[in-house]
């Protein structure tokens, strides 16, 4: 085995932390108690933070639109549920391949320009589409949003309670399958072109790389992810509305995925936890005004950089 | 009809003062802000607060308001925007969102959530009809106020001696450094007349766009349409973009306004697909 190899094989090893994380949302499960309503919530958007991750911390695709995948998927999970099929595993399914059919196609509009056209892009695709659910009410409800879904039970057994026990199950099993699919796409041949490109993409070309056609790849299935993050969401609430679609809601993932750390990962799951207790923290002190802290905060945290919110040891050294 | 052409340029005017300051700083450090909106509020604020709390009259108000907002463009641009440039873009976007975020609350705490109302004076109130075209005074004023703003803008870019620095600092910063101008000192002047030129922007439009604390964010959009459908090269770039946007933007609200915001948008993705550095943009940004 050459060294590359090795150390290739030593990059994608599992970690200690990786199965401590695994046992703790194993032991979660039966831990839950009154809060699995929470916790059904920050597996959901953890999930979504990944997806964003992929493109962002991977990829280098700065969106400010990635809420576009997430209420369009709540919004197909829901519609499915209500006309066609009550059962959650198929309209999920239909929820991700109409979700990433919708990111393949505009995929096609990140790949040229630069940083400020992609961001408006991005931006323009949620607006359109938050713009559509909310002037076709007849099929959405518009601003009232969707009402009347009514779920079927979970593998034809297991009815969704009011606890929430059922739903935070459920995401979190989604959620594990997909860390898996991500994680083993992270570290393939595939997955290390990504890093490249995003490096540098003059280089990754003069190697041969496609570079289209892979950034294609990896914002197709991100939106397939969001996707099913938003048909979670939607199927375990029984609701989809425009809240999904905001702008609001791009920004808030995009600051989740920067305080848990770009590029690892497992950034988008550390950074719901420590967003949502921030939230609780600061909301419960001062509601009206804690976007203001939420400001500083991000403001303060750019300016001594955002890499050493994860690395305390970097804290007391000069850059 | 052209009334409506009437009503959309002012309104294309309008945005173009307000954005013009964020193209030039952003051609220039290539900083993407998207806190340029809180420096029009900051404008349409002093006016407000001037007018209704000390009673200043509403003209004098305009200079006060782009000479308050440019002191505090400056303000921030020395202190809080300068270790920013060098920084990747995703850190410059969330760093201006936090500043949005802190804009719009703080207003929210000092002066409360309510729409802000100003009564211009009656001099500059209601219409009058040319040529079966009704055209409203205020809104005449501030096309013929933007405008001349416009042609001094061009008159300073291309004439002045700060002008050619300016746009070899445009060209290539680095190169421009190297020549003895003083890059630093060029940015600072220019986003303390693009905030001041925003502040003025805002109070002008305060009657029209109304003004309250959510103004950064609903407004955040349109300016950045400006700037990546125009291009940041050029100040005429802009101008189009501002005028097309203005005019696209009253014709839909009037003829399809179910549709709402949705012709706009679905305008500027097809713009940037075809010229992702914008219409008039010559070469894509750095």
């Amino acid at each position: 085995m050459s060294a590359v190899q090795a150390s290739l094989r030593a990059a994608s090893a599992w970690r200690w932390w990786e199965i401590a994380l695994g046992i703790v949302a194993f032991a979660s499960l039966f831990l839950a108690g009154n809060h699995a309503l929470l916790l059904n919530e920050i597996a959901i958007l953890a999930l979504f933070a990944v997806s964003l991750d992929l493109i962002l911390g991977f990829a280098g695709i700065v969106s400010l639109g990635h809420a576009a995948f997430f209420g369009f998927g709540a919004y197909v999970a829901a519609l499915f549920a209500k006309h066609v099929m009550p059962d959650p595993l198929v309209g999920l399914v239909v929820a991700i391949a109409t979700t990433a059919a919708l990111g393949a196609l505009s995929s096609v509009l990140v790949l040229r320009g630069s940083d400020l056209t992609r961001l408006m892009v991005t931006l323009g695709v949620a607006a359109v589409l938050y713009e559509l659910a909310n002037k076709l009410d007849w099929l959405t409800g518009g601003a009232d949003g969707l009402q009347g879904v009514v779920m079927g039970p979970l593998l034809g057994k297991f009815e969704f309670d009011l606890y929430g026990r059922v739903a935070y199950s459920y995401s979190l099993i989604v959620l594990v399958i997909v860390m898996l699919i991500a994680r083993r796409i992270v570290h393939s041949p595939f997955g290390y072109s990504l890093k490249a490109l995003r490096d540098n993409r003059l280089r990754a070309t003069s190697v041969g790389l496609s570079v289209n056609l892979r950034l294609a790849a990896v914002y197709t299935l991100a939106a397939a992810f969001a996707g099913c993050a938003g048909a979670l969401m939607a199927q375990t609430s029984g609701f989809a509305s425009l809240d999904g679609l905001d702008f609001h809601r791009s920004a808030d993932v995009m600051l989740t995925v920067v305080i848990g750390g770009t590029g690892y990962l497992y950034g988008g799951i550390f950074g719901t936890i420590a967003f949502k207790v921030l939230h609780d923290v600061v909301s419960a002190w001062t509601p009206q005004y804690w976007t203001f802290w939420l400001g500083l905060f991000l403001v303060v945290l750019m300016l001594v950089g955002r890499d050493r919110l994860i690395r305390p040891w970097t804290w007391w050294k000069k850059k | 009809m052209l009334t409506l052409l009437f009503d959309g340029i002012a309104y294309g005017m309008l945005l173009f003062v307000l954005a013009v300051g964020l193209a030039v700083t952003m051609g220039l450090m290539n900083f993407i802000n998207l806190a340029h909106g809180a420096f029009a509020m900051a404008g349409g604020y002093t006016t407000v607060l001037l007018m209704n709390k000390l009673g200043v009259p509403f003209l004098a108000t305009l200079p006060l308001a782009f000479v308050f907002t440019a002191i505090l463009g400056a303000a921030l641009e020395r202190t809080l925007y300068r270790p920013m440039y060098a920084r990747p873009h995703l850190d410059q976007v969330l760093f201006s969102i936090g500043l949005v975020f802190m804009a719009v609350t703080g207003v929210d705490y000092v002066i409360g959530s309510q729409q802000q109302m100003i009564s211009v004076p009656s001099w500059l109130q209601g219409r009058f009809d040319l040529a079966a075209v009704g055209i409203g005074k205020y809104r005449l004023f501030i096309i013929v106020i933007c405008g001349l703003l416009t042609i001094a803008l061009q008159m300073v870019l291309s004439r002045t001696r700060f002008g050619s620095r300016l746009r070899a600092a445009v060209d290539d910063p680095r190169v421009a450094q190297g020549l003895g101008i003083n890059v630093n000192r060029v940015f600072l002047l220019t986003f303390a007349v693009g905030s001041g030129l925003a502040g003025l922007g805002g109070a002008l439009g305060a009657e029209v766009l109304g003004l309250d604390p959510t103004f950064p964010l609903k407004f955040m959009v349109y300016f950045l349409i400006v700037v990546s459908v125009g291009g940041t090269t050029t100040i005429t770039g802009p101008l189009l973009a501002a005028l097309l946007l203005g005019i696209a933007d009253v014709f839909g609200k009037y003829y399809a306004p179910k549709l709402g915001s949705f012709i706009v948008y679905t305008l500027m993705i097809v713009i940037l697909t075809f010229r992702p550095q914008g219409l008039f943009g010559t070469r894509s940004t750095k």
